[in-house]
Order: C-alpha cells, then sequence, then structure tokens
C-alpha cells in the first residue's frame, strides 16, 4: 500500500514552485512592501497605521491574484492540468497547494510592513490587534484567490499577466488603497464602496482601530464577490471539459 | 476466448462548436494488446482519448471503461496511465520529484528505482525536467505514465521527436509492458511503429472508424502494390493510369498506390519513357493506411 499522501505532494510540488521561481516570488513579496516603505514610512509619516492596512491589502490581494491567476493559465498553457485531470491526482490539492501558498505570502506581506511600521512609523497596537490584521488579511485573500483562479482558467497564458494587472492596479488605487478615498471626488468615492478591495482594507481600518466599519456591509460585499468568481471558476472548469 | 473488454464506446459523437470531431463511434478496446490506433491529422483520436481519459465530458453515445465504470472516475483513473502529445509537467520538478508526486496517485506504484534504471534516467534522476533534452523528456513522461503499475496503458504519440536509439529504448519498455500482460492503446503517425509494436489497428479518419482488425489483416484489405518512380507525368495524368489507387507525391519520386501493378507500371512506361528509378513492392501498412484514408475521402464528402 502507498503510504504517500497525494494531496502533501501536491501541495509540496506547489511550494517548491515557489521556491525555485525567484523571479515571481521576490517582487510579489517585495512590490507592495515597498510601496509602503516608501508612501507610509518616508512620504505620509503621520498616515503610516491608515497605509499600513490599505497598503498590506494590496499586497495580499496581488499575491492572491497573480498566484492563481497566472499559474493557472501558464499550466493549462503547458498542459499540466491536462495530465492531472487525466490522472488521479486529487485536483483540489492543487487549488489547496496554489491556496496555502497565496496565504502564506499574505501572511509574510503582512508581518515584513507590520515589522517596518513598528519599527519607522512608529504605529503601535495591542497584540490581539496585531493578530486580527494578519488575520483578516490572511482570510480576505480568499475571495481574491477565488477571482485569480476564475481568470486563470479563462485567459491565455500570454493575456494572464497583463489582464492581472489591468485588473489589480486600478482596482487598487480605486478602492483607496494607495490614497485614501476620502480625498476622492464624490463621485469616486461612491465608486470605490462597491470594491472589494475597500471593504477588505476597511475591515483591516477597523481593527486596528483607525475608522470603524460597518462588517456586515463589508463581508457581504466580500462574500457576494468570492460567489460571482467561485461560479465564473465553475464555468471556466466545465469549459475545459468540453461541455457546452 | 475473448480477451477482457478494457473500453467500450457506442454511437460516440463529439463536437467542437459546430465542427464535429467524433461522427458515431462504435469501438470495443479487448485488453491484453497493443492497439493502434491510427489516422489522419484531424481524424479524432485525440478527442476520443480525452473521452475515454474523462478529460473531455462525453456530449453523446456512451463509453464505459473496465466493465461498468465511467471516464474521469477517480476507480478508473487509479487502473490507467497516460502519456498525452499534450501535455507537460511542472518542469522545475527533478525527475524523481516528479516520479515520487506521480507514484503517490497510486495505490501500488512500481519502484522508481527500477523505472529510472529501465527508461536509462537513473544518472538524470536529480535534473529539473526543464533541463531535460527531447528525448529525456519523453521517457520521463513514460515513467510517470507507468509508475502506477496501470491495467491500461494510454500512449498519444510515445515517440514523436526521438532519435532511434530514444526510440527503441521506449519500444523494449513498451514491449514488456505488453508481455505482463498490459492493455495498451497507442495512438501513432508512425507506421513502423504499429507494425512492430500493434496486434490490433484501429483507423480512424473524420470522426469514424474506418476499418480495424490485425497489421497483416489490414494490409491484406487493401489489395494494392506500391509503385515508387521518377516521372514526368502530372498527378493529374497518373490518377487516370489503370488500376490506380492513389497518387502520393514524395520528395524526389511519387508513389502510385495500384490494384494491379503491373498494369499501372506497364501504361506508366508507355505514357512517359523518362521514367527512372522504378520500385515495385507489396502494399505494407503505410500503404493500405494511406489507401484506406484516400478512398474514403471522396465517398465522405460526397455524402
Amino acid at each position: 500500500m502507498n503510504a504517500a499522501n497525494p494531496s502533501i505532494q501536491l501541495i509540496r510540488a506547489q511550494w517548491l514552485n515557489l521556491l525555485r521561481t525567484p523571479a515571481y516570488t521576490l517582487p510579489t513579496l517585495l512590490f507592495p512592501v515597498m510601496f509602503y516603505v516608501f508612501f507610509g514610512l518616508l512620504m505620509l509619516r503621520g498616515q503610516s497605521l491608515w497605509l499600513l492596512c490599505t497598503f498590506a491589502t494590496f499586497g495580499v490581494m496581488g499575491a492572491a491574484l497573480f498566484s492563481f491567476g497566472v499559474s493557472i493559465a501558464t499550466e493549462r498553457a503547458q498542459g499540466w492540468l491536462l495530465l492531472l485531470r487525466a490522472s488521479p491526482a486529487p485536483v483540489s490539492a492543487v487549488i489547496a497547494g496554489k491556496a496555502f501558498g497565496a496565504l502564506l505570502f499574505a501572511i509574510v506581506i503582512v508581518v515584513m510592513m507590520a515589522a517596518l511600521a513598528a519599527a519607522f512609523g512608529e504605529v503601535r497596537l495591542e497584540t490581539s490587534q496585531w493578530l486580527g490584521l494578519a488575520g483578516i488579511l490572511t482570510l480576505g485573500a480568499l475571495p481574491f484567490c477565488l477571482m485569480g483562479l476564475a481568470l486563470g482558467l479563462w485567459l491565455s497564458p500570454n493575456a494572464a499577466p497583463a489582464v492581472l494587472n489591468i485588473v489589480y492596479l486600478p482596482l487598487g488605487f480605486l478602492s483607496g488603497l494607495w490614497i485614501p478615498s476620502t480625498v476622492f471626488p464624490g463621485w469616486l468615492q461612491s465608486v470605490a464602496e462597491w470594491l472589494p478591495p475597500y471593504h477588505l482594507a476597511a475591515l483591516a481600518l477597523d481593527i486596528t482601530g483607525a475608522k470603524p466599519a460597518d462588517w456586515g456591509h463589508s463581508l457581504a460585499v466580500l462574500g457576494v464577490f468570492g460567489l460571482v468568481f467561485a461560479v465564473m471558476t465553475a464555468l471556466g472548469w466545465r469549459r475545459l471539459a468540453g461541455v457546452s | 476466448m475473448d480477451k477482457p473488454v478494457v473500453a467500450e464506446c457506442s454511437a460516440l459523437h463529439h463536437d467542437y462548436g459546430s465542427t464535429p470531431a467524433l461522427a458515431g463511434i462504435d469501438l470495443t478496446l479487448h485488453g491484453g494488446r497493443v492497439t493502434a490506433l491510427l489516422g489522419p491529422n484531424g481524424a479524432g483520436k485525440t478527442t476520443l482519448i480525452h473521452l475515454l481519459l474523462g478529460i473531455l465530458s462525453v456530449q453523446r453515445g456512451k463509453i464505459s471503461l473496465f466493465g461498468d465504470l465511467e471516464p474521469g472516475r477517480t476507480e478508473a483513473q487509479r487502473r490507467i496511465g497516460v502519456m498525452l502529445q499534450a501535455s507537460g509537467v511542472q518542469d522545475n520538478l527533478t525527475v524523481s520529484e516528479l516520479l515520487a508526486l506521480f507514484a503517490s496517485f497510486y495505490p501500488e506504484p512500481d519502484s522508481q528505482i527500477g523505472l529510472l534504471d529501465e527508461l536509462d534516467l537513473v544518472d538524470l534522476a536529480d535534473r529539473r525536467f526543464d533541463r531535460l533534452s527531447g528525448g529525456q523528456k519523453q521517457r520521463a513522461l513514460f515513467a510517470l505514465a507507468v509508475v502506477g503499475r496501470p491495467d491500461w496503458l494510454i500512449l498519444d504519440e510515445p515517440t514523436t521527436g526521438l532519435d532511434p536509439a530514444a526510440r527503441r529504448i521506449l519500444w523494449r519498455a513498451i514491449e514488456a509492458r505488453r508481455r505482463a500482460g498490459v492493455s495498451i492503446l497507442l495512438c501513432t503517425h508512425f507506421m513502423d511503429e504499429a507494425q512492430k509494436l500493434a496486434d490490433h489497428v484501429v483507423v480512424l479518419d473524420r470522426g469514424r472508424v474506418l476499418d480495424q482488425g490485425s497489421p497483416d489483416a489490414i494490409r491484406r484489405r487493401v489489395p494494392s502494390d506500391r509503385i515508387l518512380a521518377r516521372t514526368a507525368l502530372p498527378k493529374e495524368k497518373l490518377r487516370t493510369l489503370p488500376a490506380v489507387q492513389a497518387v502520393h507525391a514524395g520528395e524526389d519520386r511519387v508513389e502510385i498506390l495500384s490494384r494491379r501493378g503491373i498494369d499501372t507500371v506497364r501504361a506508366l512506361l508507355a505514357a512517359d519513357d523518362t521514367v527512372d528509378d522504378l520500385e515495385v513492392a507489396g502494399a505494407d501498412l503505410e500503404t493500405a493506411f494511406l489507401a484506406l484514408t484516400d478512398s474514403a475521402q471522396p465517398e465522405q464528402e460526397a455524402a
């Protein structure tokens, strides 16, 4: 009887892939942290706490979108996904491996930013607040994982990075993750309030005491957003199987 | 006694949008032998394989595997090893990491060390897949296909792009599986490969089964002679010679398939006194395949 667990082996393979692709791993981890250093610690020192919450949201969103979107599109094109679907591999473990990878990235990004914020931005929080911030941002990455997965199933590997950047950067900006949405014109503030990253950042801001949030409303927006992309994922999967 | 059935397809149709890929396949694949699936590009071979594996969903018709299993069910997949034409792997993993990964998918996998040895991969075990040559990659993919000790091995063009030495290694490995009682479905464009390895041949064209039988039976079904010659006559004129079934332009000679080679040769020599490098032979599997698929073409176009 085979003692090796296929799910663990598949998750291990995903992680080896991340470790052996520094050209992807390092920018994904360092890009949002670098933004936070420039904006939150060097330029707008009084806003260090606020920008910690918003740039950490920006970082976990990027890790989730890219670790799913680009890798699924690439694995589809190179035939890896095809071979796994033809084998008795538990494909759910492929998805779980990527989700663990994205969540690990989320934690690393939040911890790096939090350490910088505490050391150089004079941000002081209770232990429960630090843990709550890490927890909400890590779990909050899940709807964006679904968005990345859905786009990865529908986009070609050449289109995926470009489309994801077109989605990621404007979505971050319009959600007030770079500049607080309170400085936007009124109509643009209304747009921001419909966007999921705005609501994830709102929950992070609430936990750190920077600004109170309507948890029910924000969770509902994130839930509906995740559900839409779960349906798109299911449709994308059926499309792979040639079901019209 | 009939060998057990590994797959049974009935009235199998598959369309890509408005383009039909399979147009009513009725096919029973028996176990314990090598079945070669032959057909020109676009015949529907890969579609049929993807349906058997459950990668594509059945649109119309039915497939049963190993008696009563549906394609794509884990119980069926655990009994099938597969090497796909369009498949790749996570190519920054090493050969031994990939082998360990695939071994974990099956209840009683084969010895990984034994496979590496058999396929001449021992020195490459710690090399990343993306740093292997084409032939080494094919051998590694074959190792992934057989590591689960499958009852049924599906190989889609396993030797495409291989040099003769690498082909021989894979042929030996395929023959070893056949001797061990593994059923094999071999999809190939190389007729010498089908002739050498197959016990049974299925010829597919335009989504239909044109013919099937042993390689010798298929050859005999087409009472053709194969005439090779250098000639100044155009293909259109050659087609009008007596008993000609098909004409194919080669690099420097034309190939003429004829029902009565002697009549065609006489007419050819009478029509063109520059004929040179003339050779006449009996039909081989390739000749029979070309004759079968050529003769099916006008009928189906008219249909």
